[in-house]
């Protein structure tokens, strides 16, 4: 361990997807990368950033600005990539589907974590589907030397063909390792800025040539991609031909290896000719893909031939070896010897120690509760808490606890607030704050700054004061930006302060103007404690209340006599939350002079 | 069936699932083989259940353990151990902590936590448990859990010589958690080397 791999320039890693698009960029001489975190993308970005000092990145704010800055740079002819989450894509597709028309001058790609199965995700969109809405390249990989690969092969693609490049992986690419061939960067000069208005501002005279060489380019590279060694036929067995790509293409090669496959790598546009020359050759056609019809839905409407998919395999969630088999050749079912017993779930909960729970708690206690957001604080609906009732997107928190008031107005709202964490506030929460103050809302908004973005793994964002690297950046003051913004009351609480953290609930939940509340202490990934104690119990003083179990704390089980047990290994020096809910002193805990 | 073997790793969030089973792939590859492993990220680590699937062999496609085809199934929990058994080859073998956590559904008492020798009984499914809970207390360090358990399932991979596996602990621990590491791999391997 120790070396960093940009001293690494030839030989066998082995690689997860995300690594190795990292690896891909450095080796094809990307300059620039900006990404907003969101799983199973995140990694990306932080290889580079950890891996590849030769490449400058950065964390956006968002998508958009992420595919804004590198489109910026791709003007200036500098080769560049940004990565995204499947939905980050949709707060990225006003660009990206007016960067199809401009296109690229230095190449860049832009990758799209799909997540089929929702491992960690509200959705399961297929971006396929969006990249050719956009009228843009997809690459899809199978591996992670494919994903390396195809960093490279895409940066081509889209200078030769003017156009922005979608790399387009799925969880299982992403967080699969697999060993990668890999070789030295190359280094790429950058072409620097030159004006050129026809072809970088569409106003609907230049937009209209621009859409016309758009369909142009798709039918070149269509042609493209039937000679291009990114999509192959496997010849095998004629009476059964599989059309796949992605991961699928691994499933297919486990299940069938006799089979006939087409192993499609560029997926948009499909290789037509390529396409049809498969057909010719097999007897029946099945496509094994992920989630939506996309490559059977245009195979069937191209050729009018009868195309087997999704009648055999399963549209929702995450393909596997055995739906495949199960699909097109139940007979082949492996039999488990031993079956599936009914066990209680393990959802995932807040950590021992998470700054979240003491606002949840107040919350939950005081009957009330909240339109919710995505992080870590999503949680907040499990139980004991039960107290997130919404969620829709990055930022939707705000904009909906508004639009309740817009219809059943405050008093409707009752015990209701906005929980939206600081990196998802800067996202996107901060335009509906602005649409709070300017038609009037009387909300409270709970802005949960636990210093880092946290559900993706602990990354620095625009308020942190640490850039993608770690080094110093300016810090965002969210309670002077909100101030800014026309909210005349701002609070910043301790959420670990169970008293102040309740009484600022009741305080603004009494106002009949808009607040907000900004519960400030640092996640636990974020530091080690100096302290290493634990909550101690004085089994005498215990009355079986069960107020410590309430807090759902994962430290916490409660024995036969119904008294808590504190699991040493897991209780957070830093937090004494059971010891503030204990109604009789049972609970203690040495908090030091700590933070 | 084929020369692939699989190895399923299960637990819960922050049990150094993830560590163990880059060890156990870096061994594989030591040996020559080809290596694939696949696990998930984000939501599924804040304490929920977490898995990891590791594939080697000549050539590995599917990164992900079919059912009914692990040679060994790691739990790093008792009841994971449970929830993964259906993922056992029939002559594959589970091996099991002596360590046993309650999700948040036990705790808040929606749920009872199962006696998950009976389950394992009532089935006759193969498995062998291994105090390493007690082994990384005795070795003054809970953390070491998960290289305890590898130890023991070092023993049933004939394909990954002994060396490899220091070799592959070597390259993927943390220099100054070798030590204690190294002896935790020693006492689960000499566990169940007698086992066999």
């Amino acid at each position: 361990m120790g070396r960093r791999l940009n001293e690494v320039e030839s030989g066998v890693l082995f690689l997860s997807g995300n690594e190795a698009i990292a690896r891909g960029a450095w080796e094809s001489g990307v300059h620039f990368a900006a990404a907003y975190p969101g799983t199973p993308s995140t990694e990306i970005l932080e290889t580079i950033g950890e891996q590849y000092p030769e490449i400058e990145a950065q964390w956006a704010p968002n998508e958009k600005v992420g595919v804004e800055v590198i489109a910026g740079a791709s003007f200036a002819g500098a080769r560049v990539l940004s990565a995204m989450k499947h939905v980050g894509l949709n707060v990225a597709a006003d660009p990206l589907f007016t960067l199809s028309y401009i296109g690229a001058t230095g190449g860049m790609v832009i990758v799209s974590a799909d997540d089929p199965g929702m491992h960690s995700s509200q959705n399961e969109q297929d971006n396929r589907l969006m990249g050719r809405a956009a009228k843009v390249v997809i690459l899809e990989p199978s591996d992670s030397q494919e994903a390396k690969d195809m960093v490279g092969a895409a940066l081509e693609i889209s200078e030769r063909f003017d156009t922005p490049v979608l790399l387009r992986v799925t969880t299982r690419i992403c967080h699969s390792k697999s060993l990668v061939k890999v070789g030295p960067r190359m280094e790429v000069p950058v072409g620097g800025y030159v004006p050129d208005i026809a072809k970088r501002v569409p106003i609907p005279m230049n937009a209209r040539k621009m859409h016309s060489r758009v369909e142009k380019r798709l039918l070149e590279l269509s042609d493209y991609g039937s000679s291009s060694d990114l999509n192959r036929i496997e010849p095998g067995d004629r009476s059964l031909g599989i059309i796949t790509s992605g991961v699928s293409y691994q499933y297919v090669r486990e299940v069938f290896p006799e089979a006939s496959v087409l192993k499609l790598g560029m997926t948009n546009p499909l290789p037509w000719e390529l396409v049809g020359r498969f057909l010719d050759s097999v007897e029946r056609v099945i496509v094994v893909e992920e989630g939506d019809p996309f490559l059977e839905e245009q195979v069937r409407a191209r050729f009018l031939v009868p195309v087997e998919g999704k009648a055999l395999i399963p549209l929702e969630g995450e393909l596997n070896p055995e739906k495949v088999r199960k699909g097109i050749r139940p007979e082949t079912s492996i039999e488990p010897p031993f079956a599936d017993v009914p066990l209680p779930a393990r959802p995932p909960a807040l950590c021992p120690g998470c700054p979240h729970r003491g606002a949840f708690h107040v919350l939950s206690q005081m009957k009330g509760s909240s339109t919710g957001d995505i992080g870590c604080y999503t949680l907040g609906l499990m139980p004991p808490y039960n107290a997130l009732e919404t969620t829709v997107c990055m930022g939707a928190s705000i904009g909906v606890l508004s639009g309740i008031e817009k219809a059943v107005g405050r008093e409707g709202t009752g015990k209701l607030v906005a929980a939206i964490g600081e990196s998802t506030f800067v996202h996107s929460g901060i335009t509906g704050l602005i649409d709070m103050v300017y038609n009037g809302s009387t909300g409270t908004v709970m802005i949960m700054d636990n210093g880092l973005t946290a559900m993706t793994g602990g990354q620095h964002n625009p308020t942190t004061g640490r850039n993608l690297r770690g080094e110093p950046a300016p810090a965002v003051d969210i309670p002077e930006l909100c101030r800014a913004c026309g909210v005349k009351h701002v609070r910043v609480v301790d959420p670990h302060d169970l008293p102040e953290m309740k009484r600022a609930f009741e305080e603004e939940l009494a106002r009949d103007e808009l607040s907000v509340i900004v519960t400030r202490r640092p996640c636990i990934m974020s530091y080690r404690p100096d302290s290493r104690a634990v909550a101690e119990l004085d089994a005498g003083k215990c009355v079986s209340c069960g107020a410590c179990i309430r807090l759902g704390c994962p430290a916490i089980r409660l024995d036969e006599e119904g008294r808590p047990e504190i699991s040493r290994m897991m209780c957070w020096p830093d937090c004494n939350l059971c010891v503030q809910v204990c109604p009789t002193g049972a609970l203690s805990k040495d908090m030091g002079g700590g933070r | 069936m084929t020369t692939t073997t699989n190895v399923i790793l299960c637990g819960t969030g922050g049990q150094g699932i993830l560590l163990a089973s880059e060890v156990i792939s870096y061994a594989a590859m030591a040996s020559g083989m080809d290596v694939k492993k696949s696990e998930v990220h984000g939501m599924a680590q804040r304490g929920g259940s977490v898995s990891s699937h590791v594939r080697f062999g000549e050539k590995v496609y599917s990164p992900l353990v079919e059912k009914g085809t692990a040679d060994m199934i790691l739990a790093m929990e008792m009841m994971e151990g449970v929830r993964w058994a259906p993922f056992l080859s029939p002559g594959g073998r589970l091996i099991i902590p002596d360590l046993e956590i309650n999700p948040m559904t036990v705790n808040t008492g929606q749920a009872e936590y199962p006696d998950v020798v009976a389950l394992l009984d009532g089935q006759s499914i193969p498995y062998s448990q291994v105090p390493a809970y007690g082994i990384a207390s005795e070795l003054g360090n809970l953390r070491v859990l998960n290289v305890v358990l590898l130890g023991a399932v070092s023993s049933w991979i004939d394909r990954i010589p002994e060396e490899n596996w220091l070799a592959a602990l070597e390259e993927r621990v943390p220099a100054r958690a070798l030590e204690v590491n190294m002896t935790a791999f020693r006492r689960g391997r000499t566990l169940t080397l007698g086992q066999r």
